[in-house]
């Protein structure tokens, strides 16, 4: 009986410690925008094409930060989170696309093709040099000798100034 | 009315263009008739004007509102200003693919009227007219039959859908026409290397004749794509200015091929080599324009430029596949012929140097090709649609654009034929060691980035070897008697096209350090705020004061906020981020204000504020180092290309008519 009677005020004085320490306990795993933007800037925005999510204005990107959010402050790491995006969107949410699998491709062709062009490129050249010389022009002295501004820009210096006198 | 006009006038642009190329090939140049070709060219020059008339009708429809037409229902609005209305020209498919075919008919018509009397370059013009005018007949095709803007709703409309926002904008003005004249320019040159295939007029006469063409066209190019930059860091609200979108990619890749291509060119000019490949990057260049065109305007790769969709895609293929079987086919027939007797006499040589920069630049090229296109081919193996974003082509090209830097340091002071390793040794010692000064002053200052201290200590290298050239130059002319000022003014002025190369080089140089310092230590914090609380980042301090939401024109709602920025309790400057609603469209901006200094730029966005938490707003605030240097460098940049591709008096036309006047005389 007596208790009951005092249920009103222990009802009034937890919510009076709820409201008190609420925000405390709160503030412990708040998790700041920076952090939240930290893993959304490596993720594209699923609908609008070619928007990184930090960025995207559109609702659904809010909501998909609050996702974010709520997953930071349940203590997944960046990598959990967007390895969920994966799951749920496909690998079009990845910034870039993953080292593993027919996407490797992405990073292995350009190497290969910068690589490879060079080995061709070099051979023409060597090829180019191997040719016997059956051009006229070839100058007579090692260019070595040439006095060093050598370039048609100072002849041309000098054909101007004895045109222009 | 004045509509039908405007599509009356199309159509029979396309009618001229299908006959200039018809009388021009048979009559022309399998009968050998000068009178039609002379006929040829003058359908081919009235093709301009039935556009100009047929593009001017079209704004007349969409300054005056005429919704009976559904491209002026779709692009515009009653509400919309006058000046979005014009440009509302360009501003969806349609009228986009009109305003393309008015500045290819410009250009073709300007190197029709130009280049005719003089014997050399009466072979080449007929073919050159057919060619370029093929293009033109695809463009018109298009324009009349598949995306006419002249076509009528069936129900005229009382007011219209409005303007894409992303494009409301001045920039609106400009940007655009710059990179579809630069676009559009790249055709004259592709048709003369083509006409010199096809007449077999193989020596460099198309080369002399289309150098300009390539400096203007490219010139115009770089200015669209660095104004694209500062639009997109003005509107977009991402504090960047190039995202590697599919469609920024688009108009870089013309432009890459077109550099390579104008480097090249001087080892033809010089040596009479690489006729071959100069053949192939002009092709190249042509057909990234077109594909540009194709991606910007089919939305074959989805992107946030895609507002302009439609079922062109498989014409436009079909466009590109044509031309480059035709083109490939004339490159083969001539090969025997276009191949070089002159050798490289060494790897040290300025001939070389143009090599290896071209092989840089086809692997960045080939780098950006393959990111571009890597949605759709992921796509078509995997059913799923992968994005390559900007750290692919930071990884990829990043190395690639360092080599560039090397290399337009050391490239200008190799000579042609070969240049001894000692004489380059000892050309390249100081400037080496004086780089490596910076670098090591550099990282004294705190600078710790591997990427920043590479970047810096090459374009210091760059810039120093450039300055250098300056000033041997300026000694040079100064030892004859010049004095300074005129020394450096008449460098320049009396030799364009190597200073004003220098002054391309300088503004790379200087947009280089912006690029660095504003990618690698750029700043950024987003935080909530009620109005009297700040939020620190870098020096600055950034105090929210107030919002206010109010209704903007046409059906937009602005919500706009009102912050402080100082620095070390210093006021700065008020800023006012905001965001705008198209309510119509639900589309959301965020519009960045910014304040703006030569060191950093401190970047302001609105992110959201909703009434009902009344005076809490969230913030986005970066710090963009150097980022004024970006288009300063840019600012250089066109200068120098100006100056390099302005008009010389013609020498050769004087001196004809002082011997046709001397001849003239003695009788």
């Amino acid at each position: 009986m007596n208790g009951k009677r005092h249920l009103p005020l222990l009802l009034l004085l937890g919510l009076v410690a709820l409201l008190t320490l609420a925000p405390t306990a709160a503030a412990q795993d708040v998790i700041t925008d920076d952090q939240v933007n930290e893993v959304a800037k490596d993720l594209y925005c699923p609908v609008c094409e070619s928007t990184p999510l930090d960025v995207c204005p559109t609702q659904a990107c809010k909501d998909w930060r609050e996702v974010i959010r709520t997953k930071l402050g349940e203590g997944e790491s960046k990598t959990q989170i967007m390895e969920y995006f994966r799951v749920q969107y496909g690998d079009r949410v990845l910034a870039e696309p993953p080292r593993s699998g027919f996407d490797l491709i992405v990073w292995v062709l350009p190497i290969v093709a910068v690589v490879g062009g060079a080995f061709f490129f070099a051979r023409y050249l060597n090829r180019l040099r191997a040719t016997p010389p059956r051009d006229a022009i070839v100058p007579a002295t090692p260019a070595d000798e040439t006095p060093p501004p050598a370039d048609d820009y100072l002849a041309r210096v000098e054909r101007e100034l004895r045109e222009s006198s | 009315m004045i509509a039908d006009l405007g599509r009356i006038a199309l159509l029979l642009a396309f009618v001229a263009s299908v006959y200039a190329v018809v009388i021009a090939v048979y009559y022309g140049l399998v009968r050998r008739d000068e009178r039609w070709i002379a006929s040829a060219r003058n359908a081919n020059i009235v093709i301009f004007p039935l556009i100009l008339l047929s593009c001017t009708t079209l704004v007349i429809s969409l300054v005056r509102g005429d919704f009976s037409l559904e491209y002026v229902w779709r692009v515009s609005s009653r509400e919309m200003p006058t000046y979005l209305k014009v440009t509302a020209l360009w501003g969806g498919q349609a009228g986009s693919l009109l305003f393309w075919n008015l500045l290819l008919a410009a250009f073709t018509a300007l190197a029709m009227l130009r280049h005719w009397r003089r014997e050399r370059e009466h072979d080449l013009v007929p073919y050159a007219l057919a060619v370029s005018t093929v293009t033109q007949i695809f463009f018109l095709g298009i324009s009349n039959f598949v995306e006419n803007p002249f076509l009528r709703l069936a129900t005229p409309a009382v007011d219209g859908q409005g303007l894409n926002p992303l494009l409301r904008h001045p920039g609106m003005i400009i940007h655009p026409p710059m990179l579809y004249l630069g676009f559009t320019g790249f055709t004259i040159p592709y048709a003369f290397a083509m006409a010199a295939l096809l007449s077999g007029k193989l020596d460099d006469t198309w080369i002399k004749l289309t150098r300009r063409w390539t400096l203007v066209a490219w010139l115009f190019l770089g200015l669209g794509l660095i104004l694209g930059g500062r639009w997109a860091y003005d509107v977009l609200g991402w504090g960047g200015y190039w995202a590697w979108d599919p469609v920024e990619n688009a108009s870089l890749m013309p432009w890459l091929a077109g550099t390579a291509f104008l480097h090249s060119v001087m080892i033809q000019e010089k040596r009479n080599m690489f006729k071959i490949w100069n053949m192939f990057l002009v092709l190249l260049t042509y057909l990234l324009v077109i594909y540009g065109t194709f991606i910007v305007r089919s939305g074959v790769i989805s992107s946030v430029h895609s507002f302009a969709q439609s079922a062109i895609g498989p014409l436009f293929f079909g466009f590109l596949g044509i031309m480059l079987i035709s083109s490939f086919v004339l490159i083969v027939v001539r090969w025997e012929r276009l191949k070089s007797h002159n050798q490289l006499e060494s790897l040290l040589s300025r001939e070389a140097a143009f090599l290896f920069n071209n092989f840089v630049f086809l692997g960045i090229l080939f780098a950006t090709f393959w990111g571009t296109n890597y949605p759709i081919i992921s796509e078509l193996f995997t059913n799923e649609k992968a994005t390559v974003g900007p750290p692919f082509y930071e990884k990829v090209n990043g190395p690639l654009f360092a080599l560039l830097v090397l290399l337009m340091g050391v490239a200008p002071l190799t000579m042609w034929y070969r240049t001894s390793l000692k004489r380059l040794g000892k050309m390249t010692r100081w400037p080496a060691l004086a780089a490596l000064l910076i670098l090591v002053a550099l990282f004294a200052f705190g600078v710790r980035s591997w990427v920043a201290l590479l970047g810096y200590g090459l374009l210091a290298f760059a810039a120093i070897i450039t300055i250098l050239e300056f000033a041997r130059g300026t000694q040079a002319r100064m030892r004859k008697g010049e004095s300074a000022w005129t020394a450096f003014v008449n460098l320049t002025a009396r030799n364009r096209r190597r200073y004003g190369g220098y002054w391309i080089h300088m503004g790379v140089v200087i947009m280089g350090i912006g690029i660095i310092g504003s990618s690698v230590y750029q700043q950024e914090t987003q935080v909530q705020l009620q109005a009297g609380e700040s939020v620190a980042l870098g020096d600055f301090t950034m105090t929210f004061r107030d919002v206010a939401r109010f209704p903007g024109p046409d059906d937009l709602i602005i919500t706009e906020a009102t912050v402080d920025i100082s620095r070390g309790g210093q006021f700065l400057k008020q800023l006012t981020p905001r965001t705008e609603l198209y309510t119509r469209s639900g589309q959301p901006m965020t519009i960045p204000s910014a304040r703006s200094s030569l060191t950093e730029d401190v970047y302001a966005l609105l992110i959201s504020w909703e009434p009902v938490t009344a005076d809490r707003a969230t913030f986005k605030l970066y710090v963009n180092p150097l980022i004024n240097w970006v288009w300063a460098g840019g600012l250089i940049f066109i200068l120098g290309t100006m100056v390099a591709s302005w008009p010389d008096p013609e020498p050769r036309t004087q001196a004809v008519a002082r011997r046709r006047r001397a001849v003239v005389a003695t009788d």
